[in-house]
């Protein structure tokens, strides 16, 4: 329970009050303001994790998302795996175990909630260290509409890890200060726990905001959990700061080494001293900082190890004073120690040559192997990058539209320079807005940066081995001679030897490995490191859960359900839904103990031999109006619609430009002017699209105008023999004898005020009359058709029962049985290709000689020898050799089964089918492959039923 | 997600618009007047141009008017959008 490697004060972490969790079973304390990470570390638990292949112990390696070692699988009180130890906040009653590199999902359904939100901005800025601050500020001053996000706790960035002195106070102070004057300002909006993950086209930025998590159990059910910020911003500021860069040795993996400004913010930021023997490996002066801050707080420092021959000058004579031990041209060339480093071996670098090692006794390894700035959203947005030699890292390369970059992102890495660059970058998106910059304080007086030494470049130092424990990307546990093997074997692209490796493909996406595996691969290879590049940056900068990116769209929200205004009636008669695009339709009613194939028998019965009702309100419907609306059907639909007189029906096809049949349905003249265009249910916006398209960039001359009216008029097919009872019953205004109300007719007519639309139109071969009416008046007609019709029995009917009856006449459902290569001609349709138009969308194919071919799949009706099978709606149908055999491989395919049924009316199951010259095949038996054996089938007419159409003119 | 100016309604997310595909194919005046070749090339054929293409586009999510577009297909970006002058023979 005790926290050994605590600080006795310091660091921005409540002390008041204690938290308790449980890792890996052990229970332990911490404070609000701690990480998961440096709780642990503050209890001497260096040790978070395995390795995902070869198993190896892997620490706290880095302060924040960058570290790649810290990965953590979250129990309690909601199980979530792949999180860092580094970025989570802890809570009281935290259970979290370390992960072997990979997690599991949860088994619960997560019940919080998680949303969107969209916001549109001037300015946005990413990341609230000290350039960003001032972006903020400076755009907030203006006026300007600012967003400011970043991703952690609180604001500051890299000054909540320093003990930086800001206008002569505590950098905190100054950050106080700066929040405080940011949430005065109406128009800003301060997000923190907010990571910007990708950056998209035209200033537009998804961010992350972790609302709830870091309360753990006390978080607020009425609170999302997560939200996705959706901002639109007219410049984006990246200030995403910089990540340090490691150098690759000999187990340079173990719990213990460390990043030398991790170090430095576990220390000042949450009081946690991260071992108490130091040795510090570094390349440039930054890390000094560290190895002084770490023994000032009372760690032994063992020996600065600085690759640089002549090291720094200014830092060592800082070091001497504090009587620690400098080794200049010196390097770290391995460790020793399994769950904690005990030794780093440390020998001469001259040349390039290496010497003899000797070890050093110490629990805390730092490294710095200079810095990385953070380019990841402007690469995102398809910035070029450029390598810097000084850096040894890469940095925007040019200047993007709307996109700046400022701060040690754009690779200014001391303070004062950060806090001037943060007001260029703002000053320039504020005058490429044209914005005044308004009334501006001076920018905090810093201590200067202490003159020192260039950095040097170091990648790597070399084993005097095959490289084979030198981590490159420790969560992939990718080494150094997995590069030398990605360029043995021919490799020279980054973007090949990040997939060949796996190196950046990992938790991290490479914030610590990617620069390195660049600058490894141009060594190995003898090329500059510009030559090899690096791999283009991706979002998610950090992991997001789907979870968040689902947001409420999930579950029903998922998608719309549409339904009909007679749903519920549906719904209480115990309906069976089937979705039919985004509709819910009703499929079949069983009755009490009936399956769906016994209650669609007894749906079909009784709509023959009755009458039945379905609820066809989903049916596309479009009024076509305007002086040329027949003129304009003319020209879509194959056969003559301008021939149909105003009162009747007709049955019309429409083909693309390919000839191939897109839609069918049937066409009501209202008027000269105007007609009622139906549609397939799923076929409706895609033909409304059609038309339009037409229209306005083909035909713009033709006045026409059109609407979708499918929502507003309800559809009732009442069908069957006694279907004129019923209709006349209810409708006793109309004259519905056949000579008065005949065929492919409809007619006006209201009942109790309401107007209503019958029509005498049959998907079922029936007699039968479509019941229209407003949908608002629906449920009310639709229910005294019910009543109207109780004395004969109606049997209200659902799709399956309205496919077999249309299917036992032969009519087809564009899209089931047909694909894109169907034309009128072969679905039998020839009667509805009109010969005297001289023009219609599709005709000039038609008389393309691949369309008179004889073997052109035609629609055809199959009946099942055994009068028992249904064959399998998919199933190929194929032709047996002389002698009843299969012919050897590979068997000619004949066609496939479209759509197959058990028909009550033939007393056995039946399909249509495309089948190769389908009609001179009428009377031949072909086979059907079902479950292994040859299911032999004879090919028949498409129209199995009332051939004459006797019933459905009567 | 790409900003697209339309023409009637100002910048809209890409989201609401709809591709229409190759400007300037306009529909044959007399199809009955080609050979196959010629047809299948009216009915199949588009060019494919790395760079400036000039575009049919429909605000599909919105006003669902087509407009014509002028996009450099290697970057995306949008030289110019135009309104199908409506008294003139069409924009396919």
């Amino acid at each position: 329970m005790s926290a050994p490697f605590r600080t006795p004060e310091g660091g921005r972490i409540d002390r008041s009050t204690t938290l308790e969790f449980t890792f890996d079973g052990q229970t332990h304390t911490g404070h609000p303001g701690d990480t998961l990470a440096s709780a642990l570390l503050a209890a001497g638990r260096h040790s978070i994790a395995t390795s995902v292949k070869l198993g190896r112990p892997r620490g706290v390696a880095a302060a924040w998302a960058e570290d790649p070692g810290s990965l953590v699988q979250i129990e309690e009180p909601f199980p979530e795996p792949m999180l860092l130890a580094t970025t989570v906040e802890l809570y009281d009653g935290l259970v979290a175990h370390g992960l072997p590199g990979q997690g599991r999902l949860a088994e619960v359904p997560d019940s919080a909630r998680y949303d969107a939100v969209h916001h549109h901005v001037d300015v946005l800025v990413v990341g609230a260290g000290p350039a960003g601050l001032v972006a903020a500020l400076t755009a907030a001053r203006a006026g300007a509409r600012v967003a400011l996000v970043d991703e952690q706790a609180e604001a500051g960035g890299a000054l909540l890890g320093t003990d930086d002195v800001l206008d002569g106070a505590p950098a905190p102070e100054w950050v106080a200060a700066a929040v405080a004057e940011l949430a005065a300002h109406p128009d800003v909006l301060h997000l923190q726990r907010t990571t910007a993950f990708g950056l998209y086209d035209d200033g537009f930025v998804l961010a992350l905001e972790r609302r709830t998590d870091h309360l753990g159990t006390a978080a607020p059910r009425n609170v999302s959990r997560q939200r996705v910020w959706r901002i639109r911003a007219r410049r984006v500021v990246v200030a995403a700061g910089a990540h340090e860069r490691p150098v690759v040795f000999a187990d340079n993996d173990r719990p213990g080494i460390m990043l030398a400004g991790g170090a430095r913010t576990f220390l000042h930021r949450y009081g946690v001293l991260p071992g108490r023997e130091a040795v510090l490996f570094t390349t440039n002066d930054s890390a000094y900082d560290a190895a002084l801050d770490l023994h000032r707080a009372g760690v032994r420092v063992q020996a600065v190890v600085d690759a640089r021959p002549e090291g720094s000058p200014q830092r060592r004579q800082d070091c001497e004073r504090a009587g620690i031990r400098v080794l200049s041209g010196a390097v770290v060339t391995g460790t020793q120690g399994v769950e904690r480093v005990t030794h780093a071996l440390v020998a001469p670098l001259a040349a390039g040559e290496v010497g003899a090692s000797s070890a050093i006794g110490c629990d805390l390894l730092l490294v710095s192997g200079g810095w990385n700035p953070a380019v990841h959203l402007f690469s995102q947005a398809r910035g070029r990058l450029r390598y810097d030699e000084a850096l040894g890292a890469f940095l925007p390369a040019e200047e993007l539209d709307g996109v700046a970059v400022a701060g040690s992102a754009a690779g200014v890495l001391d303070l004062a320079g950060c806090l001037a660059d943060g007001r260029r970058v703002a000053d320039a998106a504020l005058a490429a807005l044209g914005l005044a910059a308004g009334e501006q304080s001076a920018l905090p007086a810093v201590e200067a940066t202490p003159a020192g030494s260039a950095p040097m470049t170091l990648w790597r130092v070399p084993d005097g081995g095959d490289g084979s424990t030198s981590f490159v990307d420790l969560q992939r546990d990718a080494t150094v001679a997995d590069l030398a093997r990605a360029t043995g074997a021919g490799l020279r692209s980054m973007e090949h030897v990040k997939r060949y490796t796996t190196i950046g493909t990992a938790h991290d996406q490479g914030k610590t490995s990617g620069v390195l595996a660049s600058g490894i691969t141009a060594e190995l290879l003898g090329v500059p490191v510009q030559a090899t590049g690096t791999t283009t940056f991706r979002p998610p900068y950090t992991p997001v859960a789907f979870a968040a990116l689902a947001g409420r769209d999930r579950g029903r929200l998922f998608d719309p359900e549409r339904v009909t205004a007679v749903h519920d009636w549906h719904v209480a008669e115990g309906a069976v839904f089937e979705d039919v695009g985004q509709w819910k339709r009703p499929r079949y009613y069983p009755r009490p103990g009936e399956d769906m194939d016994a209650a669609v028998l007894r749906e079909c019965a009784a709509t023959r031999g009755g009458v039945g009702i379905l609820d066809g309100s989903t049916l596309g419907k479009i009024d076509v109006q305007g002086p040329d609306a027949a003129e304009f059907l003319d020209r879509l639909y194959t056969n003559m619609i301008s021939s149909l007189k105003v009162g009747s029906v007709r049955y019309g096809v429409m083909c693309g430009v390919d000839g191939m049949v897109i839609d069918d349905g049937t066409v009501l003249r209202l008027a000269e002017d105007r007609f009622l265009v139906l549609t397939t249910t799923g076929g409706a916006a895609k033909v409304l699209d059609w038309m339009e398209e037409w229209l306005q960039t083909e035909w713009p001359q033709l006045r026409v105008r059109l609407a979708s009216v499918t929502e507003q008029w309800s559809t009732f097919p009442v069908v069957g023999p006694r279907s004129r009872d019923v209709v006349g019953a209810v409708f006793p205004d109309v004259d519905v004898s056949n000579e008065a109300f005949p065929f492919m007719t409809w007619r006006d007519t209201a009942l109790g005020g309401v107007p209503v639309r019958l029509a005498r139109i049959s998907f079922s071969g029936e007699l039968a009359y479509e019941v229209y009416v407003n949908s608002w008046y629906a449920r009310a007609v639709w229910e005294r058709l019910i009543e109207a019709g109780r004395p004969h029995g109606i049997t209200p009917y659902g799709t399956e029962t309205m496919h077999v009856l249309r299917a036992e006449k032969g009519y087809p459902i564009i899209g089931q049985d047909t694909d894109g290569t169907v034309t009128p001609h072969d679905l039998g349709m020839a009667w509805a290709v009109s010969k005297k138009k001289p023009d219609f969308i599709g005709k000039r194919s038609f008389a393309r000689p691949a369309n008179s071919d004889p073997l052109r799949k035609q629609l055809v009706g199959l009946l099942p020898v055994d009068r028992d099978t249904v064959l399998p709606e998919g199933s190929q149908i194929v032709e047996l050799a002389d002698g009843g055999q299969l012919p050897p491989p590979p068997v000619p395919m004949l066609g496939h089964v479209t759509s197959s049924y058990r028909s009550a009316e033939l007393g056995r199951p039946f399909a249509l089918a495309l089948v190769k010259g389908g009609r001179s095949r009428i009377g031949e038996t072909v086979h059907v492959p079902v479950d292994g054996t040859l299911v032999p089938v004879e090919v028949t007419g498409s129209v199995l039923v009332d051939p004459e159409g006797a019933r459905r003119d009567g | 997600m790409q900003l697209i100016e339309c023409p009637w309604c100002g910048p809209r997310e890409e989201v609401e618009f709809h591709y229409g595909g190759q400007a300037g194919v306009p529909y044959p005046e007399d199809p009955a007047a080609l050979d196959d070749v010629q047809w299948a090339q009216y009915v199949f054929f588009r060019d494919n141009p790395k760079g400036r293409f000039e575009e049919r586009w429909s605000h599909a999510a919105g006003c669902r008017r087509w407009f014509n577009a002028v996009r450099d297909t290697a970057t995306y970006r949008f030289e110019r959008v135009q309104r199908p002058d409506t008294t003139q023979a069409g924009t396919r």
